[in-house]
């Protein structure tokens, strides 16, 4: 069964032009995955790990260098700009930083309104400020902070008007891309409930990207991990927490902060990141992996799906069915 | 800090705070309005001789307030009409520049890879001739007028412009807003005149007011040569070109438009200091 | 006698309108302890750190006084230079704010020995290494002779510490050290300031908005709201008990991986207030889920019972939360 989204393959390179000479880095190395109609599909890794450009790959705000995508079963990278902004309709996107997704010289409701010049041209200026007035009421922006200008509200509202944006042409998919790691901590839960009501209501689909697992954990009923460029795991966010399977997964983990009530805890320590530059004959993981052995260095595990529907890429995962459990401090 | 209103009104209220610049424009504004109107209301033309008046200094012969110069010419009125001349060319120089710049910049910027390389390619060979040979042939080709000094001055005015603008617009690019107009819809000319120009219009507002200066230094020094605004038709340039050989013994004659001049690029400089700060986008 | 001492520190700013960024705050750090200063931006937290050393901005005026080690910081001529030689070290959320991008890490540190310490070159650039193999930064030697920007953001930070340290100071002022970097890589730098204090018998004040890097770091815990000190306690009682609403609220917001599925966010409603508004009662108030009618007449004091301190009317009880 074809889903909604399907990447095949897909690979992002971003020319680099150092001093000397020319080189590539691969933001986004061989990436497929299914999103079903509906699904709230969450992706992690560190910064540099190439999630952001995959979600921009979608949205064609970066070009494929190889791969396929997939939208309700048409093929999509192909499309003529002209043609593929028709679809634009369809797929939206959140930022990271809201106060720098609008236009600082445009009033919020003004940005809000936007996309409806494009779609539906028909609509007088009075008929779109009424729809993204209606809108910013959905997503709880006070309508007296609508005619003011981006620097005149906070992060947490400014999302809040970013979200509408992205929901004002009424899509099927929403890419939210960070969009509560640059917000205070008070806020944060504030967008996430929105997020997860939206989300309830309208039945739409979502590829939520976070650097946090607390945060797509709690949203999301099927998560990915991104390593270096490379998807290293696919499950449920119900197995995938309580028993991850690829070795990185497990160190993801062990890193969100947790409050410790009672004595302290000390977090659990780990390596440091490699060069992202650096090709990788092996497994892009080798360098940092507790479980390594030789093959890791020089053969790429391939991400391979299991019988119990969940997708692992680790020459190792056999050795632990039931998961890799905690690192002891 | 206010809750609702333009930004631009935002903007004026700074710059009606800052004393230095609204002087400057009051003084600017009155210069202007003396220019238009002076001439009609004084009793000389620019090119009419008083023979009973040679070179008189200011304040001695009745009528002639700022003086004659060595041909009985009422300085005041020919200063005057300088001002007019400079100003009015210094001003359309000015908007060529800033419409031929700042699409051409936006554009480029915006674009960016190949188009933007040979779009700033253009501005490069243009940037390498001399700009002083370049109106020498011009004005060979078609005369010395008015006119061909503006499209001089035009012809170079812009490129500086389209550089601030490109690097402006470069910047401006990679600003998240524009890839969330791209993910509403919207198509290059819209993103370019909605976004990216008013975006960038803060710069090329405080530039385009420090160029009007600036050309009238550039008309002041070729008529100064001899190759700007010729006799009988006053110019600043022209004017102290004259004053100057008469510095020694009827000062006035340099003084005079010498002021003048200075205090034109005085004013457009301070308002347009006054215009960079009032015009950043942030509150504080 | 405590290492760092500040009373009554008030930071306003001049502008169109006067901010007060810091109100009449009161805190100590003791020797050898680790106090960390939780609040969100705006809350007056960063400028309180830099009004301490000297290093507010021009229009910036602090009043108050601030002692360390008994020498009175505030008011001096030059604060700034007091503190490099009495043993105050900096880290910043941003390790370019510490390193020079200009010139190699070894060449930076080294020269950082010498003002500080006064020792020779020579053992300069030994205790530079030494310093580099400290903050467990991986293959030392080599990152001697690199600029920072070769180094990864997790690595120049670990750099910017050993820079900081390489004084032997006896306070380390850390501002947001790991807001900028990844979880993973966090967890990292937590462990290690932690066990750098330990065994260099260093005191360290931490500002950060996020209680999970407080949590396995700090001894005690201030909890800054709107330019006050709402809430001050020992870390652990703090932790499990929090008295303060806010407190409560933002101890409640960090999203942990037990919650089931589909379980909405804590949350604390509305917005932080903008620097320097006015607020006639309790700052929090508005944003209050227990709050009531005398909440909005008048600012609550800051009332002590021992070490600790909180500045409510009405504190939640045990259990309440």
């Amino acid at each position: 069964m074809s889903g909604l989204l399907e990447l095949r393959g897909v690979t992002v390179k971003y020319a680099l032009t150092g001093a000397s000479r020319r080189r590539e880095l691969t933001a986004v190395d061989d990436a497929s995955f299914t999103l079903q109609s509906g699904e709230m599909l969450g992706l992690v890794g560190e910064s540099g790990c190439g999630k952001s450009t995959l979600g921009r790959a979608i949205l064609r705000l970066v070009p494929l260098s190889a791969g396929e995508v997939h939208w309700q079963g048409r093929r999509i990278d192909q499309l003529r700009r002209k043609e593929f902004r028709g679809l634009r309709r369809e797929l939206q996107l959140v930022f990271q930083d809201p106060n720098a997704c609008l236009d600082p010289r445009m009033t919020i409701v003004e940005s809000v309104a936007e996309p409806l010049r494009s779609f539906e041209p028909g609509l007088s200026r009075a008929q779109r400020i009424a729809r993204a007035m209606a809108l910013l009421d959905e997503v709880g922006l006070a309508s007296e902070l609508s005619d003011r200008y981006p620097h005149q509200a906070s992060g947490g509202q400014l999302q809040r008007a970013g979200i509408a944006r992205a929901l004002i042409l009424d899509p099927r998919l929403v890419v939210c891309d960070e969009p509560v790691s640059a917000l205070d901590v008070s806020v944060q839960g504030q967008i996430v409930n929105l997020l997860a009501r939206i989300r309830r209501e309208r039945g739409l689909a979502s590829l939520f990207i976070s650097h946090n697992l607390a945060v797509v954990a709690g949203l999301c009923e099927r998560v990915m991990v991104m390593y270096l460029g490379r998807i290293v795991e696919i499950a449920p966010r119900a197995v995938l927490l309580p028993a991850p399977l690829h070795p990185y997964t497990r160190m993801l983990l062990d890193a969100v902060p947790r409050i410790s009530h009672a004595a302290r805890r000390r977090p659990v320590a780990v390596p440091l990141a490699r060069d992202p530059d650096a090709p990788v004959a092996g497994c892009a993981f080798a360098a940092r992996c507790p479980h390594v052995i030789a093959r890791c260095r020089s053969e790429r595990p391939p991400l391979q799906a299991r019988p119990d529907g969940r997708q692992v890429a680790c020459h190792r995962a056999a050795e632990w069915p039931g998961g890799l459990p905690p690192a002891t401090a | 800090m206010s809750g609702r209103g333009g930004l631009w009104r935002d903007a004026f209220l700074r710059l009606a705070a800052n004393r230095v610049a609204c002087a400057s424009l009051a003084i600017l504004m009155l210069m202007i309005v003396a220019a238009i109107v002076g001439p009609l209301l004084l009793d000389y033309r620019q090119d009419e001789i008083d023979w009973a008046h040679m070179a008189v200094p200011p304040l001695t012969a009745e009528g002639h307030w700022l003086g004659t110069d060595r041909l009985g010419r009422d300085l005041l009125v020919r200063t005057l009409h300088g001002l007019r001349v400079s100003m009015g060319i210094a001003m359309l120089a000015t908007l060529v520049s800033l419409a031929i710049g700042v699409s051409w910049g936006a554009v480029a910027g915006y674009l960016r890879g190949r188009t933007d390389a040979l779009m700033m390619r253009v501005v490069d060979v243009l940037y390498a001739l001399p700009q002083v040979f370049f109106v020498i042939i011009l004005t060979v080709v078609f005369g010395r007028s008015p006119a061909t000094l503006l499209v001089a001055i035009g012809a170079f005015g812009w490129l500086t412009m389209a550089r601030i603008v490109r690097g402006q617009a470069l910047a401006l690019r990679e600003r998240e807003f524009v890839e969330a107009a791209i993910v509403g819809g919207a198509g290059t000319a819209r993103i370019v005149t909605r976004h990216i120009i008013p975006n960038l219009l803060g710069p090329v507002i405080v530039y385009a007011t420090l160029t009007v200066p600036q050309v009238i230094l550039v008309e002041s020094f070729l008529s100064f040569l001899g190759i700007g605004i010729q006799e009988p038709l006053a110019s600043l340039g022209n004017l102290i070109a004259d004053g100057a050989v008469e510095m020694e013994t009827a000062s006035w004659m340099l003084l005079v438009p010498a002021s003048c001049l200075v205090l034109l690029v005085f004013c457009f400089n301070f308002l347009g200091d006054g215009l960079r700060d009032a015009l950043d986008p942030r509150d504080h | 006698m405590a290492l760092l001492e500040i009373r009554d520190l008030t930071v306003d700013f001049d502008g169109p309108r006067r901010i007060r960024a810091v109100d009449h705050v009161d805190l100590l750090v003791e020797r050898e302890s680790c106090v960390a200063i939780v609040g969100e931006s705006g809350s007056g937290k960063s400028q309180l750190l830099l009004a301490c050393t000297g290093l507010l901005a021009a229009n910036g005026r602090a009043s108050g006084s601030v002692r360390f080690d008994g020498l009175e910081l505030l008011g001096t001529d030059d604060p700034a230079a007091r503190i490099r030689g009495s043993g105050i070290g900096f880290v910043f959320q941003d390790a370019s704010g510490s390193l020079t991008p200009h010139r190699r890490i070894g060449d930076q540190l080294a020269e950082a020995a010498v003002s500080a310490r006064g020792i020779t070159r020579r053992a300069a650039r030994a205790e530079a290494e030494r310093m580099l193999e400290r903050v467990r930064l991986p293959d030392a030697r080599r990152h001697l002779a690199e600029y920072p920007h070769e180094l990864s953001g997790g690595m120049r930070q670990r750099a910017a510490i050993a820079a900081a340290l390489i004084a032997e100071p006896k306070l380390l002022f850390a501002d947001e050290p790991t807001t900028a970097l990844d979880v993973t890589v966090q967890a990292e730098i937590i462990s290690l300031l932690a066990d750098l204090c330990r065994e260099l018998g260093m005191a360290m004040l931490l500002v950060t908005h996020d209680f999970g890097v407080v949590s396995g770091l700090a001894d005690r815990i201030a909890v800054m709201y709107a330019g006050r000190i709402v809430e001050s306690a020992e870390a652990a009682r703090l932790l499990a008990e929090p008295g303060h609403p806010y407190s409560a609220g933002l101890l409640a917001a960090v999203p942990g991986l037990d919650d089931p599925p589909g379980t909405e966010l804590r949350t604390i409603r509305g917005t932080p207030p903008h620097p320097g508004a006015n607020l006639p009662g309790c700052r929090f108030e508005p944003r209050c889920e227990y709050a009531r009618a005398h909440c909005r007449g008048e600012d609550p004091p800051f009332v002590t019972n021992g070490d600790d301190g909180i500045a409510c009317y009405y504190p939640l009880k045990q259990g309440e939360q």
